[in-house]
Parts: structure tokens; C-alpha cells; sequence
């Protein structure tokens, strides 16, 4: 296994949560949706990616989730060259990876306690072992009391933290989320966003995507903003104005 | 994939059943509807089939011999023409028995004959596989040596010859063209049931699920709804059938003879393969095609 994961890994590449160099992508349309990225991020950062709706940010996230690859250059996550990637290990590379979206995306037909768990078996985790793991974790997003509720009947707020569990169940090195509190008002936002930095002290890599200024302004972690593809600035500490 | 992985899939195959109750009562109702048709056209093929065999297997040729021709000839003819394969079955007919037969139909009118009118008469009936090889037959017949006359009926041959082979291609046709409306259906009902499904489909793989473990609830579900769509026509042509063929055997018996049906469990010998393969044939690859479309996420 460990040869495996070697086969995919570029030595210099393998120190940086997320690497990506002279990144291109172009749709089919031909409308260019990112246009000579070069980022890096190191395991354990927060970062917020942030800019206009269409500026390419949700594409970003597609690619670093390997739904989509790039046109040119060079996407690297944990360790992984997604260029070179083949079908049958994303699921392998997924599972290092925890994903949450704006709109949730919860397994309608199964309780809060199956969704997390679903996560789980999915690594075939043994059944005893998903009783002692899905309640803790439901603990920790603070859905105890909610383990046998369908999604239908939670708020918006409660829906995300449920999908917050299931990203996080199993460990994953990256946390992706895309618009996380899109759907969510202040006070569920807030929550979210400190849940997120809680996850990060633990050494969580943490990359949101939002537009949501008060919230970047708020938490003073790195910024990338993107403009019409383009990476336009990228602080420490940094702020966004729209 | 343990067994652990095994009894899961296998569990949310059944509980999607259950759970897209919509999705199984029209796949359901489709693969029944369509196996019915089939079915029955199935028995009603098979049946006209064979009662023309039945027929054909009556139609037989009848040879005479050359007068005082010595019983070792017609011994080592009658070896011959068992040989042919043309032939199914051979029967000698000797100058007594000819006229002991002929005589039960004369009744009365055939008392006073004190010596055998037919002493030249015993003959081989011979009875054909197949009657459109009669003609074939009857020209090596009629240049046998010590063969007289040969009598055939060549309306008879020819009709039923003609009957079967319009039966044959009408069959072949027709059930051809019902296995492919048949599949279509099914398989359309399938695809747009699972597309329904497609949102549920990415969420598992965004989690980092395999496309096998993505794959095998739906196969399982649909091999499953394939297979009862397939027994339940099966049950209700099993009992139709035998039902029809009681009621042609109580209120019908004088064409018992004419109407000779196969017998319930010589047909579902071959029907019940047939349903059971399509419907889970078309449910497992149904589900596996449609569902590897929306694994590439």
C-alpha cells in the first residue's frame, strides 16, 4: 500500500496539504474557468478562498476533489498527483478527504445517525466500532439528541452540522467546504465556522470556499481571493472586501 | 469485498426495494406486463407447434411389394426404408391383417369371402419425421426394386408442411419482436429509476465509496424486482394454462384427438428458464449500465 501511494506522490509535492502549479481549466464551452493558479497550502492551515460568484472557486474545489481535471499544469493533494490519478483510486484519495456543501447533501431517506455512519462503512469499519464512533462524533457537532431524525425534519443549521459529521467521521487529513453557511443565518453560521476552527486546532487542514465577508473579516485566517480565475491576492491574516 | 461489505449491500438492496415502493411497483408491473404477453404467446406458439406435429405424425406413406416377392426381400426392404431418415417409424402390414382391418369395415358385407381378396396387398406403412421430406422419400421408394406402388397423399404433406413453417416463422417473429419490446420497457423503466437516483449517487462518491459498493444495492434491487416480475407471470400462465387445458380435456374431450395441448410442466420446462433469465438478466444489466453512468463523478 505504502509503494502505492509513493507511485502517486511527487517527493517535493508530498510536504503540502494542496500544491497546485500553472493550473489551467477550460470547460468545454471553451470559457476559461481558471487560468495559471499556483497555490500551496500546508497540512494544518485555515484557509478561506473568496471571490464573486463565477470567479472560479467551486471549480477549484472540483478539482482538488478530482471530480474534475485540470486542462494543464499540476494538482496535487495529500500527497496524491490527481493529473495522473486513476479511476479506481479516487475513492481511496476521497476518503482522505472530508466534504461538505452548501446545500448539504444528505442522504434523504436515512436518519442522521445512518448518513454519519453510511461515511464509515463505506471504509468497512466494523459495525461495533461505528456504534462507539457515530455517537461521539454526533457528540461533537452537538446532534446527540438528534441521532434518529431524517434531514427533512432539521434545520438548515443542524442538516450542515450533520454533513460536518459525516465529512469528519473518518478522520480526514483535508476538509473541504464549499459555501458552507450559504444556506444558514448568522447565528448557525457562527456556529459552523467555530466548529470549523475547533476541527482545525486538531490539525485538520481547513479550505472554505465563501463570499461571506463578515465571516472572513472575522476570523483572521489566510485569504486567496480570485478574480475571473485569477488568484488576485493571497494574505496571512487577511480580510475581504466585495 | 468481506462479508461484512456482502450483507450490507445485499440489506440495502432490500430496503431500496421497500423504499422506492413508486420504482417497484411500475418496474414490477412492467416486467409482469411484458413476460405475460410473452408467456402467453410463448404457449400458443408451442401449442400450434405441436399439434401440426401431432398431425404429421399421422400422415404415412403405404409401399406394396411385387406379386410372390419372397419374404426375405421384403424383410431387407423394409430394413432399408427403417434406415432412412426421412423415416420415424416403420410397420408391417401382412395380407391377413390388411384384410382382417378391412373386413371390420365391411361388417356384414364381408362375410362370404372364403380366400383373402388382399393376398397381395401386406404393405409397410411408413410414417415420416418430418412431411416435407416426403416427396424426397417417395422418389427413393419408387425406384426400389420389388416395390410396386407407393401411396402417399401429397395435399395432406403438403398443407401441413406449409401450416408448420408459417407457424415457425409467425413464431419466431413474433416472439422476437415481443423479447424486444420487452427488454426496451423493462430496461427503460430501470434506467429512468435510477436516475431518479443519481443526487444519491454522487454523495457516495463524493465520501469515497467504490463504484462496487456504490453499485451493488441497485443491482441487487433490480435483480430481485427482475426476478418476482418474472414469477408472478409465470404463476398466473401456470395456473391459466392448466386450467385451460382441464377445461379442453372436461367440455371439449371430442377434439381431445385433434387438439393435442403439451402437457403443463413439458412447456414451463422451458418457459419458466426463459421469464426468470430475462427478467433478472434485464434487471441485473439494467441496473449495472444505467448506474455505471452516474459513477463518473
Amino acid at each position: 500500500m505504502a509503494r502505492n501511494r509513493r507511485k502517486d506522490m511527487g517527493d517535493k509535492h508530498s510536504r503540502y496539504a494542496v500544491c497546485l502549479e500553472n493550473v489551467n481549466k477550460q470547460y468545454e464551452d471553451g470559457i476559461p474557468a481558471l487560468v495559471d493558479i499556483n497555490l500551496k497550502i500546508n497540512p494544518g492551515e485555515f484557509v478561506f478562498i473568496v471571490g464573486e460568484s463565477g470567479c472560479g472557486k467551486s471549480t477549484l474545489i472540483r478539482l482538488l476533489l478530482r471530480e474534475l481535471t485540470a486542462t494543464s499544469g499540476k494538482v496535487y493533494v495529500n500527497g496524491y498527483d490527481l493529473n495522473k490519478m486513476k479511476h479506481r483510486v479516487i475513492p481511496k484519495f476521497r476518503r482522505g478527504i472530508g466534504v461538505v456543501f452548501q446545500d448539504f447533501r444528505l442522504l434523504k431517506d436515512r436518519t442522521v445517525y445512518e448518513n454519519v455512519a453510511f461515511a464509515q462503512r463505506v471504509v468497512q469499519k466494523k459495525e461495533s466500532e461505528i456504534r462507539k464512533n457515530v455517537p461521539s462524533m454526533l457528540g461533537i457537532v452537538g446532534l446527540a439528541s438528534k441521532y434518529n431524525s431524517k434531514p427533512t425534519h432539521l434545520s438548515g443549521g443542524e442538516q450542515q452540522r450533520t454533513a460536518l459529521a459525516r465529512a469528519l467521521i473518518n478522520k480526514p487529513s483535508i476538509l473541504l467546504a464549499d459555501e458552507p453557511t450559504g444556506n444558514l443565518d448568522p447565528r448557525n453560521s457562527e456556529e459552523i465556522m467555530t466548529l470549523l476552527e475547533k476541527i482545525n486546532e486538531n490539525g485538520t487542514t481547513i479550505v472554505v470556499v465563501t463570499h461571506d465577508v463578515q465571516i472572513v473579516n472575522a476570523m483572521h485566517k489566510r485569504v486567496i481571493t480570485l478574480k475571473q480565475g485569477t488568484i488576485v491576492s493571497d494574505e496571512i491574516e487577511g480580510g475581504y472586501n466585495k | 469485498m468481506n462479508l461484512r461489505t456482502f450483507f450490507y449491500t445485499l440489506g440495502q438492496g432490500i430496503k431500496n426495494i421497500f423504499k422506492n415502493g413508486w420504482f417497484t411497483i411500475a418496474s414490477l408491473a412492467t416486467i409482469s406486463a411484458c413476460l405475460f404477453v410473452f408467456g402467453t404467446f410463448f404457449l400458443v406458439a408451442v401449442n400450434l407447434d405441436h399439434i401440426v406435429k401431432t398431425a404429421e405424425q399421422g400422415v404415412s406413406i403405404t409401399v406394396f411389394f411385387d406379386e410372390g416377392l419372397p419374404d426375405e426381400k421384403i424383410k431387407e426392404i423394409g430394413d432399408l426404408i427403417a434406415m432412412r431418415s426421412e423415416v420415424s417409424k416403420v410397420e408391417f402390414i401382412s395380407a391377413d391383417q390388411a384384410w382382417e382391418d378391412f373386413s371390420k369395415e365391411l361388417g356384414e358385407n364381408a362375410e362370404g369371402f372364403t380366400e383373402n381378396p388382399l393376398e397381395n396387398c401386406a404393405n409397410y406403412q411408413i410414417y415420416l419425421r418430418d412431411v416435407s421430406l416426403q416427396s424426397r422419400l417417395v422418389n427413393y421408394l419408387e425406384n426400389v426394386e420389388g416395390i410396386r406402388k407407393v401411396n402417399k397423399s401429397d395435399i395432406t404433406a403438403n398443407t401441413l408442411a406449409g401450416v408448420n413453417m408459417i407457424i415457425a416463422y409467425v413464431s419466431i417473429g413474433m416472439i422476437g419482436i415481443l423479447l424486444a419490446v420487452s427488454i426496451f420497457l423493462i430496461s427503460n423503466t430501470v434506467t429512468i429509476g435510477i436516475s431518479m437516483r443519481q443526487e444519491e449517487i454522487k454523495i457516495m462518491k463524493y465520501i469515497g465509496a467504490t463504484d462496487f459498493f456504490v453499485r451493488s444495492p441497485y443491482v441487487i434491487e433490480c435483480i430481485i424486482i427482475g426476478l418476482v416480475g418474472s414469477l408472478i407471470p409465470l404463476a398466473v400462465l401456470f395456473y391459466g394454462y392448466n386450467f385451460a387445458l382441464e377445461f379442453i380435456e372436461d367440455k371439449f374431450f371430442f377434439i381431445r384427438d385433434i387438439v393435442a395441448c403439451i402437457p403443463v410442466f413439458d412447456v414451463f420446462k422451458y418457459l419458466a428458464p426463459i421469464s426468470i433469465i430475462i427478467g433478472v438478466g434485464i434487471g441485473f444489466f439494467g441496473s449495472f449500465f444505467t448506474v455505471r453512468k452516474h459513477l463518473k463523478v
